[in-house]
């Protein structure tokens, strides 16, 4: 069953399309990344999410109900971290968190002394003298000490130290645990690689891909090092083959994932000695995607999808 | 609009309540001090019923009429004396007021991004600006109160309960008014400077038509919101009906706003901003370019502002003529300065509330080299070839250049409006150097405000106190006869009353040497400290 479902989703302001038909969703107990380059409309439809933006077209619906119309109830199940956390200068932290935590309706004091510790958060000082990681701190801390079913986070991590971004994917980790639903919005992709169930990749307000991290490495390649005994000879004229390089631990390269069966019967005919295959990362999926865009003619051999 | 929009709008109220717990009583405080002390100074001074009455001449002019509104000049009891130079001036204050407080927790935390935060929790869309329409009404219903009891607690016979608590509710209405005025530019406007702008420039459009209607047509000036604060004729017939119209109109205003806010997106506005340049000017590519570009729009919001008062000051002139000349009594009274026709003998009295107002700008320039440091982006600068001179010396030719195109302008609005109002006319260089007088101690205003940003620099805000105290101490001191020695502690205490008086050479010369000395210290302050925000 899914917490969250967004069809075709188009938002207006004026001329100027931020959204064009953007179609996911989110299942119960599922940590889905959403990832895109700035600009590309990944805070425009939180926003939205949220009933805070309104949708010009397409259906937005979260528990079931819809985010515009029915926000308060759907908020009261909800927890947000929004990526630039501004607070009130003159409050200090400790009151910010419980506000928040008041306005929703719940109240667990022992998680969120448990929290505070483990963010290391000072909660007696002023807003104001905080550096953005510890403001991105309280709003996390509000949001992990409610008992949420969603929690939609919007680039959380971008002010906080690893040490923090450690503790934070435990806390990802341990909401997932107890079954709840988890919309990460990323720069970092090492952190939705290791959290995320499944991804969505938006480009210029549109989802141009999603699926789980397996599914979506079948569209990209293996990274290649190998060490023969002789050397590799025609290897340049093998299908889906691509920046092939000479090292010193040996020969480097890329190779498509359809291809990889082709590719290594012809090499193993020459010794292998050593071989390394490391799995695409999220990295270099995001990275094709926008090269794609880009050079429509690839100086790269091997063709793009 | 269904329930939902306004859910958790009762805790959303005590909360901003409580993020103001200081701001707000400062404010009720601050004026209901100001109210209250002026009966029983006014009490002191005249005594009987007939020096009161004498001071009826002296206000039954056009000049004054424009600048305090219409009172009951018939019956000019304690109270009523009160009411006439006290509410209007009170009232502007208090729309002030509602302004600032009101844009602080509309725009202002929507800007910042506060309200998306509290709009991602169970609250409904319309609740936060609701919470604040209800602590701002709250706030108001608060100084009518305080200010209705603490005037009857005075104890002065002509203020009895009724008029008292008309007095407050004709302050706490304007501030109801000014509530819904600053709500809807909220919705309207996509920032919170712009919020500011627009509430205030309806405020002073209301002053200014009050003023000119008032002395043309009187029945127009109930068109102005400012003109039902003199139309409630406190403490003579007590007209409730200005209080019921205020009410009327900001239910009005505050539904608009909520009207208006339930069909825009979060953190957009009506009046669209356009697309700005691609690349920066060549003007703006220095210090003191980038201080100027970042204050272009209030430079000239106020330029044009200071030449608008003082043309209104100016178009009372041709009343004034035609007023003296029918009054014997008069002539008689004002007809000691030689070479000033009678005229020209209001100029100064004009000059001193033309000036302090024409000193807000410079001391904002300046001031806004601190409104940068605090923010952090002095950083930007400093840390690339800028020396820390240069960007002080940067900001106080600003503020200097500033002023003196603020105090030209407004003389010239003068001198322009009465010469063409006027059967004789005045003297360009007369009514200038009337106004240019001023120069010198608008210079030490900027001066201390560069002192302070120099060597105290978490004491910038003082320069306000000082301004207050000079306004006061001049603007009150002619009405309340307040010692010499008290007005001679503000720089415009010391300027010579052009064309009463003649120029004279060493108080101009002293205040220039002190602004300048001032301004040599706080280069030399700015250079050595730490930048802090």
């Amino acid at each position: 069953m899914s917490v969250l479902e967004v069809s075709n989703l188009t938002k207006k302001f004026g001329k100027f399309t931020a959204l064009d038909g953007v179609n996911f969703e989110v299942g119960s107990g599922e940590v889905f990344g959403f990832i895109g380059p700035n600009g590309a409309g990944k805070s425009t439809t939180i926003r939205v999410l949220l009933g805070i933006l309104k949708a010009t077209e397409g259906e937005v619906k979260l528990f079931g109900k819809d985010a515009w119309n029915e926000a308060v109830e759907i908020h009261k199940r909800l927890a947000y971290v929004p990526g630039d956390v501004n607070l009130w200068p003159n409050l200090t932290g400790g009151e910010v968190i419980d506000l928040f935590v008041k306005l929703r309706g719940g109240n667990n004091k022992s998680r969120r002394e448990e929290l505070i510790k483990k963010f290391d958060l000072d909660p007696t000082k002023k807003c104001r003298t905080y550096s953005k990681g510890n403001r991105q701190k309280v709003a996390l801390i509000a949001a992990f000490s409610s008992d949420a079913d969603l929690y939609i986070l919007d680039e959380p991590t971008s002010g906080l130290d690893p040490l923090m971004e450690k503790v934070f994917q435990e806390c990802v980790m341990d909401v997932k645990n107890r079954g709840k639903s988890v919309l990460l919005s990323s720069h970092i992709l090492s952190e939705v690689e290791k959290l995320c169930d499944r991804v969505g990749i938006i480009r210029q307000g549109k989802i141009i891909e999603t699926g789980s991290l397996s599914e979506l490495r079948h569209l990209t390649r293996t990274h290649i090092l190998v060490e023969t005994k002789q050397s590799i000879s025609s290897l340049n004229e093998l299908q889906g083959i691509h920046k092939i390089e000479e090292t010193d631990q040996g020969l480097t390269f890329q190779v498509d994932t359809e291809q990889l069966d082709d590719v290594i019967r012809h090499i193993s005919q020459f010794g292998i000695e050593k071989l390394e295959s490391a799995p695409p990362t999220l990295e270099d999926l995001f990275m094709r995607h926008y090269e794609s865009k880009d050079k429509s003619e690839g100086k790269e051999t091997g063709g793009v999808r | 609009m269904d329930q939902h929009s306004f859910a958790n709008t009762g805790k959303l109220s005590r909360f901003i309540l409580r993020l103001d717990r200081v701001k707000i009583p400062l404010w009720i405080m601050g004026l209901a001090m100001f109210t209250l002390v002026v009966p029983p100074a006014f009490d002191n001074l005249y005594k009987t019923q007939q020096e009161r009455d004498a001071i009826t001449e002296t206000m039954a002019n056009p000049a004054m009429t424009a600048m305090l509104g219409t009172g009951d000049l018939d019956n000019y009891t304690i109270g009523a004396m009160t009411a006439h130079q006290m509410i209007v001036m009170t009232a502007v204050i208090v729309g002030i007021m509602a302004v600032l407080l009101v844009t602080r927790h509309t725009r202002a935390d929507e800007e910042d991004g506060r309200i998306e935060m509290i709009r991602s929790l169970p609250s409904g869309r319309l609740s936060y600006l609701n919470a604040s329409l209800i602590v701002s009404s709250g706030t108001f219903i608060g100084l009518a109160l305080v200010i209705g009891f603490g005037l009857y607690g005075l104890g002065i016979e002509s203020m009895d309960l009724e008029g008292s608590l008309l007095y407050g509710a004709a302050l706490g209405g304007t501030g109801f008014v000014f509530t819904g005025v600053t709500a809807i530019f909220a919705q309207l406007s996509e920032s919170s400077r712009g919020t500011i702008g627009w509430s205030v420039a309806i405020l002073l459009l209301a002053y200014l038509f009050r003023a000119i209607t008032d002395i043309s047509n009187e029945a127009l000036s109930w068109i102005s919101p400012l003109g039902w604060v003199s139309k409630a004729e406190v403490y003579s017939s007590n007209n409730w009906g200005s209080i019921l119209l205020m009410l009327a109109v900001s239910i009005l205003l505050f539904v608009v706003a909520n009207y208006l806010n339930n069909i825009r997106d979060l953190e957009q506005g009506f009046i669209a901003s356009k697309p700005g340049r691609r690349y920066a000017s060549r003007l703006l590519q220095s210090p003191i370019g980038l201080a100027f570009r970042l204050q272009r729009t209030g430079f000239i919001a106020w330029a044009i502002g200071l030449f608008v008062l003082g043309a209104s000051y100016g178009s009372i002139f041709g009343d004034l003529e035609s007023f003296f000349e029918g009054n014997e009594m008069y002539q008689q009274m004002l007809q000691q300065a030689e070479g000033a026709s009678i005229v020209e003998q209001f100029i100064p009295t004009l000059m001193i509330v033309i000036s302090l107002i024409a000193t807000i700008p410079p001391v904002m320039a300046m001031n806004k080299l601190r409104g940068e440091e605090k923010k952090e982006r002095l950083e930007h600068l400093l840390s690339r070839a800028v020396s820390r001179t240069k960007l002080i010396g940067s900001y106080l030719i600003m503020a200097v250049v500033n002023g003196f195109v603020m105090i030209s302008l407004s003389a010239l609005g003068l001198w322009s409006a009465a010469t063409t109002v006027m059967d004789t006319g005045l003297e360009l260089g007369m009514v200038y150097s009337a106004a240019l007088v001023f120069y010198p101690a608008m210079l030490v205003m900027i001066g201390i405000a560069a002192f302070l940003i120099g060597l105290l620099p978490m004491l910038t805000s003082l320069i306000w106190i000082y301004f207050i105290y000079s306004f006061f101490v001049l603007y009150l001191g002619n009405l309340m006869q307040i010692p010499d020695l008290v007005g001679k502690l503000s720089p415009f205490g010391h300027v010579p009353q052009v064309p009463i008086e003649d120029v004279t050479f060493m108080p101009l010369f002293l205040l220039s040497i002190i602004a300048l000395g001032l301004m040599m210290i706080s280069f030399v302050g700015f250079r050595k400290r730490d930048s802090k925000n």
